[in-house]
């Protein structure tokens, strides 16, 4: 709560992180984040689409989609993860800092998220390239051998199946990754607002939804990694 | 929030982040693991374990003073069910294709 226990209109009219048209910075606060989460709804329904028409051919090509999905590097996927994670721990703790009042910690935090979104950008581009090199690109150079499926003796995957896991694969992960890109651009301005002092304990809504953002981002790629990355690595 | 500066949560939130990074290893194992049909089970669960987590205690909605805002949550998760549960009535019982 503000300091100021006035409860006058004077008062409020000059409090300047207090917009007019809000009764209290509760409110204020609730109101952005209330925004922020029905932006979040409209993702999930983005993303949904995308994991509704995996789920799809994931059913109708099981074999394929495992035969796939077994050429992509799970350390690599598992680092990514872990690195998604270190970094809503850095959100979580730039929010905390705005919260308090902590500069130092903030403009840290912020920093440390963006190299960590960065690094998980680069793992990324190492894995499409690997998978251009390896050309599991789907479209005109496309190729993959026909292995045994897992389970089915005398089955083998179809290339063209094992083409639109990829598809869906890059799809997926390219959105994921456009993502994480804007989420970026978001924290880089954070940083600068974060630079020049902006944050104060009574206002640091930019913090926390951009935050909202980044752990929504985070939990897309937790669905991500077991559903590309996991799904048959069983013997 | 203000409930929130009499405590500190910064225990809450590295148990959290300690429990999403077993969450992974776990799931990584438990990939390696021949459980028939419930390879995909266990992913999903612990995947959603995880993303529940973030929620909750990340995204603050377990401390969220605004009703309105766990209830567009509850109506993100309910069409998202609808967009894949109505469509799999369909796809998957397709048995005469």
């Amino acid at each position: 709560m503000p300091d100021s226990s006035a409860t006058g209109l004077h008062a409020e009219a000059h409090d300047p992180a207090l917009l007019h048209h809000f009764a209290e910075p509760q409110q204020q606060r609730d109101a952005a984040s209330l925004g922020m989460w029905v932006f979040l709804a409209t993702e999930v329904m983005f993303f949904g689409g995308l994991f509704l028409a995996y789920l799809v051919y994931r059913l109708k090509y099981f074999g394929d989609f495992g035969a796939a999905s077994k050429t992509l590097d799970v350390r690599l996927g598992a680092t990514n993860t872990a690195v998604l994670i270190c970094s809503s721990l850095t959100v979580v703790l730039a929010v905390w800092a705005a919260q308090t009042a902590r500069r130092t910690l903030l403009i840290g935090s912020l920093g440390l998220t963006m190299i960590l979104g960065l690094v998980f950008l680069g793992i990324k581009g190492v894995e499409y390239n690997d998978k251009f090199v390896e050309h599991h690109v789907p479209g005109a150079s496309f190729s993959f051998e026909k292995v045994p499926i897992p389970g089915h003796p005398r089955q083998y995957s179809d290339p063209r199946h094992a083409q639109l896991f990829f598809s869906l694969y890059f799809v997926m992960t390219g959105l994921h990754a456009l993502h994480m890109i804007i989420g970026l651009g978001i924290f880089l301005w954070l940083l600068t607002m974060a630079w020049k002092g902006r944050f104060t304990p009574e206002w640091h809504t930019p913090v926390e939804i951009g935050g909202l953002y980044w752990h929504f981002v985070d939990i897309i790629w937790i669905y991500l990694f077991p559903l590309l990355y996991l799904i048959d690595r069983h013997p | 929030m203000s409930e929130h500066s009499k405590s500190s949560p910064l225990p809450t939130y590295f148990v959290v982040f300690l429990a999403l990074l077993v969450g992974t290893a776990l799931t990584v194992y438990a990939s390696g693991l021949d459980l028939a049909r419930f390879n995909a089970a266990v992913a999903l669960t612990i995947a959603s374990i995880k993303a529940t987590l973030v929620a909750l205690f990340f995204m603050h909605i377990k401390g969220a003073s605004e009703k309105l805002t766990k209830l567009v949550v509850i109506g993100a998760l309910f069409f998202l069910l609808l967009l894949l549960g109505l469509t799999m009535t369909d796809y998957a019982t397709r048995l005469w294709s």
